[in-house]
């Protein structure tokens, strides 16, 4: 059945999370303050005009969303009290809470959410999010409708988290371009924390939003983000409690984290960001532009020792292009496990025999350059793994990001290495990379050169799908036919974790730390 | 030559310095591949061209290089260093914030591995083969060959967090909100560490060089003088023979601050000390040139500035230099 009507109840959602998290949490203590560990620092502090988990986590602090989003993907009210879909599905009426207020004190009216809207449409890098936006309507105070040029099932969570902070209209609409607007170093908004210092690079200061609309909350007197960059350094600023919070991503670490009594370590949190570890063919260039070759590399990796042995058993299996913990994930797509006889098979079929020392051909890889704890000895691996069946592989480290960059953009690669996010839904971060009509000459479009018409079919159905079953049903399509062609190997999820003291109550949804916190605390005193 | 107008030229000769460091950078940060507009691109998970084009027009990098050296050039003679790329921000507010710890990191070392060294260097050389000499020779050749990052990440791990006396990273506590003298003891506490392993990168030639100029400086006739007129051995060494062998330590004082500053670099990384090292090494991989050439425009003047007062202190601790060796 198609949901043509479909009338959420958000009330009702929130007040049965809120009767289960109460039920196995014990009563809510105010005070005390947070210390995160962040290693990236962000440009600014507006998440509407700028991307990334750097710029997210103080984001979502600071500016409150309509929506938010928990673990189950399940949405409930924020600055949004309740919402409804049109009958036709083109548009989506918001009833904003009448008591919130930012935090320099004018309140928080449609306006300035209409206004939010379409400067994220105008602004922001993840272009489809608001794509099908032709405008939002205003008929009272607390009234905002969202009008669509055609259905936008990707909406709702669109407006959750740092993809939608509502930012006022009374200090951003004054002409400035509000990708350099000074107010981005001091951001007002009307989430639980407001900013007190920002010292770039060094540290984000936030305190307790007394004002803030829902009543009681935030229970943290404040959250101290202390930017670390070097990756060793931050693990053992969280190994000595000068940090309380923290986000992990190499393995090792992660290792070494888990053994200390009093820390939580979980992989918990990342089901939005969908990080995935991926080796990508360059589709236009010979010998990968023959399926059977890009096949023959997927039967020459052994997953389970990547998985087990280089990545210590802490990241999660990725067979395919959508997260393995997305509900569109579709366990069925075909799936390669080691068969070097296959592997072999397939390139003497594709007309590659072996030379006299048991070449075949040479192939490239590049690797993204920082990211070298995260991607573990994997290129190493694939290189020795790869030589087994007779390709011998000649890794191009770039010496930093733009030189990587370049080679992607440019297309001057032939396999690459990288880490590529999710972002909540497909249309937002999947779609991009294996549209036929995104193939462009910038990084995570489709860089790999991939065609293939019933795949641009799919995703353009399924962008426009509201009844969750037959959207689900594209997406496995989608999956079996990128699986049996492999634009790209996925080779794993990336271990990110969460880590943090065990006193700390701290509710993870998809977004992790880039969701509001106000409703985290400590148990205990520290 | 008068002292005043000896200052006043070197720092012309500084200033012709500086803008050569200036230019010659910005020739090879722009001979690296890519640009700013990449590196934004990867920190917002990936933009459209036109997106690109707009941010490549807004800091002029689609003009020709010529031109944006030009642009540069006339900007900073009027005192302007521009915006960084990466942080939006005036760059000489961004330097002027990290000033501050770099000069107090690098000065802490420096003080640390003078007296450090040239201690144990006058002690090594009273007893030249003493297993006190071979000590020194070792401690100090070992800190110097260490790379400064391990020797930095080992005394963390021993420090703050196998013996939880010193803080891991940072000049300041997270949490630490006071002022005044609990403040300035709250920054102490974090310098002891990068100042140490900083410090021990260059103590090894302190100690050999004032080793060397000590037993060179012992042998010397009016030392000889000195204990024949009955003085106590601490006074002929402290008093009569290390003035005289200080001359060449001072001189490598100077010349070491630039190594010290680039030292800091990664020091400051290793321990996230708030200094301009560190400013330095983001913008390099950010190629926010405004940034990157800013830092290296300010550390020449530091390097400038420091020998000069290397030159005042050699001319006066040695009075032949002042009058010209007459």
């Amino acid at each position: 059945m198609r949901l043509t009507r479909r009338v959420l109840l958000g009330v009702a959602a929130s007040a049965l999370a809120l009767g289960a998290a109460m039920a196995h949490a014990q009563t809510p203590r105010r005070g005390g303050e947070l210390v995160i560990v962040s290693g990236e620092n962000p440009r600014h502090l507006n998440p509407a005009v700028q991307s990334g988990v750097a710029t997210a986590v103080p984001g979502t602090q600071i500016f409150a969303s309509p929506l938010r989003v928990d673990a189950d993907w399940q949405f409930h009210p924020y600055l949004a009290q309740s919402w409804e879909w049109s009958d036709d599905g083109l548009a989506l009426t918001l009833n904003l809470v009448e008591n919130a207020r930012f935090h320099d004190g004018v309140p928080v009216t449609s306006a300035d959410v209409a206004f939010s809207i379409m400067t994220i449409k105008a602004n922001h890098p993840f272009q489809t999010m608001f794509g099908p936006v032709e405008a939002v309507d205003t008929p009272d105070e607390h009234t905002a409708v969202i009008r669509l040029s055609q259905p936008h099932p990707a909406l709702l969570l669109a407006l959750t988290g740092a993809l939608c902070p509502i930012i006022p209209a009374h200090v951003y609409g004054d002409g400035q371009a509000v990708r350099e607007h000074p107010a981005n170093n001091a951001p007002v908004g009307s989430g639980p924390f407001r900013l007190a210092e920002y010292r770039p690079g060094e540290q984000i200061t936030l305190v307790r939003n007394d004002d803030f609309f829902l009543e009681g909350r935030p229970y943290l007197d404040g959250i101290t983000i202390r930017i670390v960059r070097d990756a060793a350094t931050a693990t053992l600023s969280l190994e000595s409690g000068e940090a309380d919070v923290g986000m992990v991503t190499d393995a090792s670490s992660i290792s070494r984290l888990g053994a200390i009594d009093g820390l939580t370590v979980t992989p918990r949190g990342f089901e939005g960001i969908g990080p995935i570890q991926w080796l990508a063919f360059n589709t236009r260039v010979a010998p990968l532009d023959d399926v059977r070759v890009r096949q023959a590399i997927a039967y020459a990796i052994d997953r389970d020792f990547v998985l087990n042995a280089l990545m210590r058993g802490v990241a999660a299996s990725q067979p395919g292009p959508i997260i393995a913990s997305s509900p569109f994930y579709n366990a069925d797509m075909p799936q390669y496990s080691l068969d070097l006889d296959r592997a072999n098979a397939l390139l003497d079929e594709a007309g590659h025999p072996r030379g006299t020392d048991g070449t075949r051909f040479t192939l490239t890889m590049e690797t993204v350059p920082g990211r070298d704890a995260a991607l573990g000895n994997v290129p190493e691996y694939l290189r020795s793994q790869l030589r087994e069946v007779g390709i011998n592989v000649e890794l191009r480290a770039s010496p930093d990001f733009p030189t990587w960059a370049g080679h992607l953009a440019s297309g001057d690669f032939q396999m690459s290495m990288d880490i590529v996010f999710n972002w909540g839904d497909p249309v937002i971060g999947v779609h991009r990379t294996y549209l036929s009509s995104n193939i462009r000459e910038v990084i995570w479009s489709n860089t790999q050169g991939y065609r293939n018409d019933r795949v641009d079919e799919l995703l353009a159905l399924a962008g426009q799908e509201t009844d969750m079953a037959q959207r689900t049903a594209y997406y496995a399509e989608f999956q079996d036919i990128v699986g049996e062609e492999l634009p790209v190997y996925w080779v794993n999820a990336l271990p990110y974790h969460h880590v943090f003291d065990n006193r700390i109550e701290l509710p993870l949804s998809i977004w992790g730390l880039m969701q509001s916190m106000d409703e985290v605390y400590w148990t205990e005193d520290r | 030559m008068g002292s005043a107008r000896y200052i006043v030229q070197r720092l012309i000769y500084g200033l012709i310095l500086m803008i050569g460091v200036v230019v010659l950078n910005f020739f090879l940060i722009h001979a690296a591949p890519g640009d700013a507009a990449e590196v934004i691109a990867g920190e917002m998970g990936g933009i459209t061209e036109e997106m690109m084009a707009q941010i490549r027009a807004r800091y002029g990098l689609d003009q020709p290089i010529i031109v944006q050296l030009w642009t540069y050039l006339s900007q900073i003679l009027t005192g302007d260093l521009g915006m960084s790329y990466h942080f939006n921000r005036p760059v000489t507010e961004l330097i002027l914030q990290r000033l501050g710890p770099t000069i107090l990191l690098a000065l802490s070392a420096q003080i640390f591995a003078m007296i450090i060294g040239t201690v144990l260097g006058v002690l090594a050389s009273r007893k030249p083969n003493g297993p006190l000499s071979g000590f020194v020779a070792v401690f100090s050749t070992v800190g110097y060959a260490a790379p400064v990052f391990w020797t930095g990440l080992m005394l963390v791990i021993l420090f703050a967090v196998v013996i939880p006396i010193f803080p891991v990273e940072g000049m300041v506590s997270a949490r630490f909100r006071g002022t005044g003298w609990a403040y300035a003891m709250n920054v102490l506490w974090h310098l002891v560490l990068p100042a140490a392993t900083l410090g021990i990168l260059f103590l090894a030639q302190y100690a050999r060089l004032s080793r060397a100029s000590m037993i060179e400086v012992l042998g010397a006739d009016y030392i000889r003088t000195a204990r024949a007129k009955g003085l106590g051995e601490g006074r002929v060494t402290f008093h009569h023979a290390l003035r005289n062998a200080v001359l060449p330590i001072l001189t490598v004082a100077g010349i070491q601050f630039g190594n010290l500053i680039s030292g800091a670099l990664l020091v400051e990384t290793v321990f996230n000390w708030p200094g301009m090292g560190r400013l330095a090494f983001d913008s390099v991989l950010r190629r926010d040139y405004p940034t990157l050439l800013g830092v290296l425009f300010f550390a020449s003047a530091v390097v400038v500035i420091a020998n000069l007062l290397t030159d005042l202190s050699y001319r006066y601790a040695d009075p032949r230099i002042r009058t010209g060796g007459r």
